[in-house]
């Protein structure tokens, strides 16, 4: 038991009755590179929570299962028990304060200060800082990475790379280092500096530091992990010698459901061979979903699924079509240009976007089922209006009937159609959400995560709802969703976004691997054969 | 690992933002300049006088707004607190007849705990309206002085018998009466207690002043020779502060050696002097220990802090708290000046004009420093004395001037706010580079 400087032992959490994590068993040992790897929602951030103490985690209940390290049970309660354990953690988001210098950043709270008069009767927090030394630890954790940037001078206007190296030399400066948690390191750098990054990770595993590296990218994975993990839906897969695996075999495991996946054909599918959306060039900025550059084609007809991780730009295209954030490139809707970042412009030209966003900008809590349901109808058509000279008035009796109408068609679950939205369940309003979108009559459909939040027999009802509107209307939809079970059930194309790019388009029928692959941003290379 | 050119990076301050970031300073010393093309009455001995007793009545209230905002809770209204703990202390000190440095002392010496208490449960208050800290002290300082009035018009008479023929209690027996004369200190009094222990010529004052900005500058210019890149200055402000030191420094001893008429501005303080020099210090010393490193961190984000394991709530508590002190000091000092005590309006000003000043001085909710605070309190108070002549030359009638007052702290507050919440959209705005 010696040998291994951290175990995690059945680890299991559940937030409210939901066990997100079940029984994880995991081992580092010194001086080795374990990768964690795993879709969004498998528990990554979670267990790497739990190891740092994370309030979050504390507030809701604890955690089941132990947690040795060096073989005796740690018992985290906050971050800086953590760190007295020897934990340190590079965080996705920068923990850097940017009118700060590199070695204040770097000493953060853990300041050197000397005596002064005042701190002899004050105690302690009135000493004064010891810049100078502070300044030459800074010196001496930035030269093992081989940094040497000036530690005086402020973080702001850093290059991010710069900037993931001082998180590294402020973990690598805490005194009993002994883990080290790598979340996403690579996520916001550019080539050049992921291999720097991955360089200075070796050389601390060679110190003798156990590290935990979570990456989506299957490439840096085999090329600088010892072991790999893999979790799925919380629970603990597989760990693997690297030497033993390779990406396409890891692929699998990461994305490969128990469940198999029920798709009946299309009944009577026209997908016609008419482009209705052509996209050139479309680069969205939405924060944590940016668009960078992407072109594709949407059949007249079709159901078009757009998949892929979080954080990789999926959900930007649709937001960026709408107008809803800044977006730029050329976008061809039914052969005429479509205007960007003009929302009314594209909900005129026949756009509808049922957004992922429910309660933010999907729906007006507080408002009636049949307001919601006309809303934008009465703002962007002026229907359910009448009109009196220059003033508009509500046609109460034409929304009533409408919004009845769709109360009907889609089976909502209501007292009436005055109640509030806000009252209703997740599943009822992601279906207000869609008769919305339905009363503006629209030629394209875009369901951003339409079952997101809300419970199984919803989502069925949503996505034979989606599957009914394509079918016997011929509505062409363009459907995002994190779930790639959900897509392949009812798209008819799935491509997939990696890296704010269409990383490529597969038949829903594609094998795990494939997606796999693709969600991580390696299918272009070898393996796809095994 | 590639590395970029040091002096490159240094670079890297914007020009184009500095009229933003000092349109409220130019703004008044516009008005001041203005005020006196205008007005003819008005003496560059009235002038510099009447600045000079608002200026050490004032500027202690003013500094104690800092460490707030370098801890990010932004421009503390709730020093109203802190004044009404200083006045507390200054009436039971009255009640007892006590005055003299030995009773301005004490009255120190009480309003400490009483404001330290006022601003821990203040302090306690932001922490629960994070993010709106700033509203939650403008409310507290009008909820505060509810309490306040129910202390000393209906507990000082009714719970704490008083006798009832004192002359600071109302004649019915029941509450304070609406000004209380705090007695001259040579009568055993509170009155320029502070003030009167040693005064020096104005003009001595200044040259003492201008000597040690002059000092000040040389030893910024020794330290940049030592270590060019670690210590920076700014070659140009330098230079004019030189220029100016030279200057002023010339005319005070032309002024001292000719006995001109400038010597016959009011004299200066020194123990005042000495005591707001010491907040000016204290403010700059408190950031370069352990607790104003943490100060700045919880300012600058308290979510890094929090991760960091510095103690974000305490933080924040401790720099309220310091905040209120000081304030209830600086009330005291500014009470000891006019030598009555308004008993029930004293106080309720104060929170608004110091914040004004400061502003006016060009700090901005997040940042502020002892510039800020000096600048600001001489311009703010330019405009005080300026506006009355503006109103009378121009319009005939002082009373308009007066107006204006008002209408320019609010303005500038009003502005200053406005500046600060466009440029935070400004860069919160998403781009799609």
């Amino acid at each position: 038991m010696s040998d291994n400087l951290l175990s995690l032992k059945h680890v299991s959490k559940e937030y409210s009755g939901n066990k997100v994590l079940k029984d994880i068993n995991i081992e580092l040992k010194k001086g080795e590179i374990h990768a964690l790897i795993g879709e969004n929602g498998a528990g990554k951030s979670t267990l790497m929570n739990i190891l740092f103490g994370m309030p979050v985690i504390h507030t809701t209940g604890g955690y089941e299962g132990t947690i040795e390290i060096e073989g005796k049970e740690a018992n985290i309660k906050s971050p800086h028990d953590a760190m007295a354990n020897g934990i340190g953690m590079v965080h996705q988001e920068f923990m850097l304060i940017p009118g700060f210098t590199i070695a204040e950043n770097i000493k953060l709270n853990r300041e050197i200060t000397k005596a002064n008069p005042l701190s002899s009767i004050f105690g302690k927090r009135l000493r004064t800082l010891d810049v100078k030394k502070m300044n030459e630890d800074a010196r001496k954790a930035l030269d093992t990475l081989d940094m040497n940037i000036d530690e005086f001078l402020p973080v702001a206007g850093l290059p991010v790379g710069h900037m993931q190296f001082i998180e590294i030399a402020r973990e690598i400066d805490k005194t009993g280092l002994k883990i080290l948690v790598f979340d996403e390191p690579t996520a916001v750098l550019t080539e050049a500096e992921a291999k720097n990054l991955l360089k200075a990770i070796k050389k601390l595993s060679q110190q003798g530091i156990g590290i935990i590296f979570i990456s989506h990218r299957l490439d840096e994975i085999i090329d600088v992990a010892d072991r790999v993990t893999v979790l799925r839906d919380g629970e603990h897969v597989v760990t693997k010698d690297v030497k033993d695996t390779n990406k396409y075999e890891i692929a699998q495991l990461m994305v490969g459901r128990k469940i198999e996946i029920e798709r009946e054909e299309g009944i009577n599918k026209n997908i016609v061979d008419e482009t209705i959306l052509k996209l050139n060039d479309f680069v969205v900025a939405m924060p944590g979903e940016r668009v960078k550059g992407i072109d594709l084609e949407v059949k007249k007809g079709e159901i078009l699924g757009i998949g892929g991780l979080a954080g990789q730009g999926k959900l930007g295209i649709a937001n960026g079509l709408m107008g809803i954030f800044p977006a730029k490139g050329e976008v061809e809707f039914k052969g005429e240009k479509l205007p960007l970042n003009n929302p009314k412009a594209a909900i005129k030209s026949g756009l509808a976007f049922v957004s992922e966003d429910r309660k933010g900008i999907g729906l007006l809590l507080d408002v009636a089922i049949e307001d919601n349901i006309t809303f934008s109808a009465m703002q962007i058509n002026d229907d359910f209006l009448n009109f009196i000279g220059p003033i508009k008035l509500k046609d109460s009796a034409k929304i009533r009937n409408h919004a009845n109408k769709m109360i009907k068609d889609l089976d909502i679950r209501c007292t009436s159609s005055m109640q509030e939205v806000g009252r209703l369940s997740g599943g009822n309003q992601q279906k207000v959400c869609l008769a919305r979108a339905l009363t503006l009559n629209p030629t394209l459909l875009l369901v951003s995560e339409p079952t997101r939040g809300i419970d199984i027999g919803a989502k069925k009802l949503v996505i034979d709802l989606l599957k009914q509107l394509n079918n016997e209307y011929g509505m062409t939809i363009i459907m995002t969703s994190s779930e790639l079970a959900e897509l392949r059930s009812i798209c008819d194309r799935i491509a997939i976004v990696c890296e704010g790019k269409i990383e490529g388009i597969l038949p829903p029928d594609a094998p795990d691997a494939q997606f796999g692959l693709m969600m991580s941003g390696s299918s272009n290379s070898e393996g796809s054969d095994a | 690992m590639n590395n970029i050119n040091t002096s490159e990076r240094l670079k890297t301050t914007k020009a184009s933002t500095w009229l933003a970031d000092n349109i409220v300073t130019l703004i008044f010393v516009a008005f001041t300049l203005f005020g006196f093309f205008v007005s003819d009455g008005v003496t560059v001995n009235f002038f510099l006088t009447e600045l000079s007793s608002r200026f050490f009545r004032n500027a202690f209230l003013v500094l104690s707004l800092i460490i707030p905002v370098v801890a990010g809770l932004g421009l503390n209204f709730g020093i109203v607190v802190g004044a009404m703990a200083g006045q507390i202390a200054i009436a039971i000190v009255r009640f007892f007849e006590l005055g003299g440095v030995s009773g301005l002392l004490l009255t120190m010496f009480l309003a400490l705990p009483i404001a330290g208490l006022f601003g821990y449960f203040t302090g306690n208050l932001y922490n629960k309206t994070r993010g709106q800290e700033m509203i939650a002290s403008l409310i507290v300082g009008f909820f505060a002085n509810g309490i306040y009035q129910f202390l000393f018009l209906v507990v000082v008479g009714v719970i704490i018998k008083v006798p009832a023929n004192h002359p600071m209690i109302k004649p019915d027996g029941v509450g304070v009466r609406m000004s209380v004369d705090l007695v001259s200190y040579e009568d055993g009094g509170l009155k320029y207690a502070l003030d009167k222990i040693w005064e020096i010529p104005f003009m001595w004052a200044i040259l003492i002043l201008f000597a040690f900005i002059l000092l000040l500058q040389v030893w910024k210019i020794l330290r940049n020779k030592k270590n060019p890149v670690l210590y920076r200055y700014n070659k140009t402000t330098t230079l004019l502060y030189i220029i100016l030191s030279v200057v002023m420094i010339g005319i005070s001893i032309y002024a001292i050696s000719t006995n001109s008429t400038l010597m016959m501005v009011r004299k200066v303080p020194v123990i005042t002097s000495i005591l707001i020099a010491a907040l000016c210090l204290f403010n700059e010393l408190i950031l370069k220990t352990k607790l104003g490193q943490d100060f700045r961190s919880v300012g600058q984000s308290q979510h890094i802090a929090e991760v960091s394991g510095i103690n974000v709530d305490q933080t924040r508590i401790i720099a309220t708290i310091m905040s209120t002190i000081f304030a209830s000091w600086g009330q005291i000092m500014y009470l000891q000046n006019m030598g009555t005590l308004n008993t029930y309006g004293a106080h309720t000003q104060i929170g608004m004009f110091s914040v004004a000043a400061l502003l006016v001085g060009g700090a901005s909710t997040q940042k502020a420093g002892v510039k800020h605070a000096i600048i600001g309190t001489l311009l703010f108070n330019s405009m005080f004395i300026m506006s009355p002549e503006i109103g009378l030359s121009l319009f005939g009638n002082a009373l308009l001037g007066e107006y204006f007052r008002t209408f320019m702290v609010y303005g500038v507050i009003g502005l200053a706010l406005g500046l600060h919440v466009w440029r935070t959209n400004k860069s919160n705005e998403i781009t799609l580079d």
